[in-house]
């Protein structure tokens, strides 16, 4: 039975999950929740994900929810196919973890309202937009460091401490944002090394943003 | 000794780790970092953890820093050492990485924020911001909602056994039921009784009182 990804080509956890699908060549069926309907907050899909948002997972008698948990899962689940997304050794796995983490904790939030801001048609004269994008920055800049020791945020091969920014990362380089990658030439690199990966190319040629 | 956690006691994450080094029954060095003299933003420091944040953490070589990463790999590292704080079915594993992630996305947001308003400010002298507090106590209650419903029908938050899951919390809730914050929980009984159970682990005792 395939797994099924419950989810919307414009939501960036769904973007976050198909990533690592198709680096992993797993097959899929990527079934579209009508968020315009409110599908996301009906008894049926609660019972998914009972946070009502997107993404959710079906592997056969087991539902997932939260995309990073998703991601981990899948990667695992998949280990041996396609691209390899958690390291082997547990030493670059912890130093790998350090930086999933990162992106978790201190890169996801401030990204997130900022995408909210957007999506409100708030950018640009708000307090609370230029909060958010002094933190992204401030983020960025301890990346710029990261990356110049390592190729990867996670170590020396892509894994999901990579994968994880790809939505984030895809955003930020199409709005205003790919300014603050001017003075980050290895921040910049990066993403266009991650962004490049047909795996994204593919996801990113669905999403309406 | 080969392991070190640099932190200190008041902050939640650094409890985060020292909660799961206790669990594991793990000796270690505790090298206390003095942020009134802003010691976490020394150049020495920020070698260790390049946010400038407390934890940072050491075992031998491997350095360390984010108090998830840090619980994460004490739980795989030392899988024969005290409390097994991982399962090793994957199905199960994937379960207890949804609530993982539950608590690093939406509970310790609100609930962090809470603790700041109700718990830390008042100890420096700050003026509690009552919309903030209004605010995250509603966002906190709906995600306490789904942990009602989910610990209706499981012991614990990632499934029959205590996990990293329930541990991660431990530091927030620690604050938090200092506070008027705690009818939030007591409102649930489910949830209720699951903070009483772990926090009254012998493991959260000895960490918070060492």
């Amino acid at each position: 039975m395939a797994l099924k990804l419950y989810g919307t080509v414009a939501s960036d956890a769904t973007q976050r999950v198909q990533a690592c699908l198709y680096e992993k060549e797993a097959h899929f069926e990527f079934i579209t929740v009508n968020t315009a309907a409110g599908e996301h907050k009906t008894p049926r899909f609660l019972a998914r994900n009972p946070f009502g948002e997107l993404p959710a997972l079906e592997d056969g008698d087991v539902t997932l929810f939260e995309s990073r948990a998703i991601t981990q899962y899948i990667a695992n689940k998949y280990d041996g196919r396609g691209t390899d997304l958690i390291m082997k050794d547990p030493i670059k796995l912890a130093i790998q973890t350090v930086w999933m983490d990162t992106e978790n904790q201190r890169f996801d939030q401030p990204f997130s309202k900022l995408i909210e801001a957007a999506l409100e048609g708030n950018e640009g004269g708000n307090k609370d937009v230029r909060e958010y994008e002094r933190k992204l920055e401030s983020v960025l800049d301890v990346y710029e460091q990261r990356l110049k020791e390592s190729k990867y945020l996670g170590g020396d091969s892509f894994t999901l401490a990579d994968l994880q920014h790809l939505p984030g990362m895809h955003y930020l380089r199409s709005t205003k944002a790919k300014g603050w990658f001017q003075g980050r030439p290895h921040v910049r690199a990066w993403a266009a090394d991650i962004l490049s990966r047909p795996a994204w190319v593919k996801v990113a040629a669905m999403s309406p943003w | 000794m080969a392991i070190k956690l640099y932190g200190t006691t008041a902050s939640t994450a650094t409890l985060r780790a020292k909660a799961c080094l206790a669990e594991k029954g793990l000796d270690y060095e505790f090298v206390n970092v003095n942020m009134s003299n802003k010691e976490h933003k020394s150049p020495e420091f920020l070698s260790r953890n390049p946010f400038g944040q407390v934890p940072a953490f050491e075992d031998g070589d491997l350095k360390l820093f984010e108090s998830r990463a840090i619980t994460q790999y004490l739980a795989h590292a030392y899988p024969d050492n005290g409390t097994n704080l991982i399962i090793h079915d994957p199905k199960k594993m994937a379960i207890v990485g949804v609530w993982i992630e539950v608590e690093s996305q939406k509970f310790d947001q609100f609930g962090s924020k809470l603790a700041w308003e109700l718990g830390y400010k008042p100890m420096f002298g700050l003026t509690t911001d009552d919309a903030a507090v209004e605010e995250n106590e509603k966002k906190l209650e709906q995600v306490l909602d789904v942990y009602e419903s989910r610990l209706s029908e499981s012991k614990y938050l990632g499934g029959d056994c205590f996990t990293l899951a329930d541990l991660h919390h431990l530091p927030v809730l620690k604050f938090l039921f200092g506070t008027k914050a705690k009818r939030l929980f007591d409102a649930r009984p489910h949830v209720s009784a699951w903070a009483a159970d772990i926090q009254s682990r012998p493991a959260w005792v000895k960490a918070i009182t060492a």
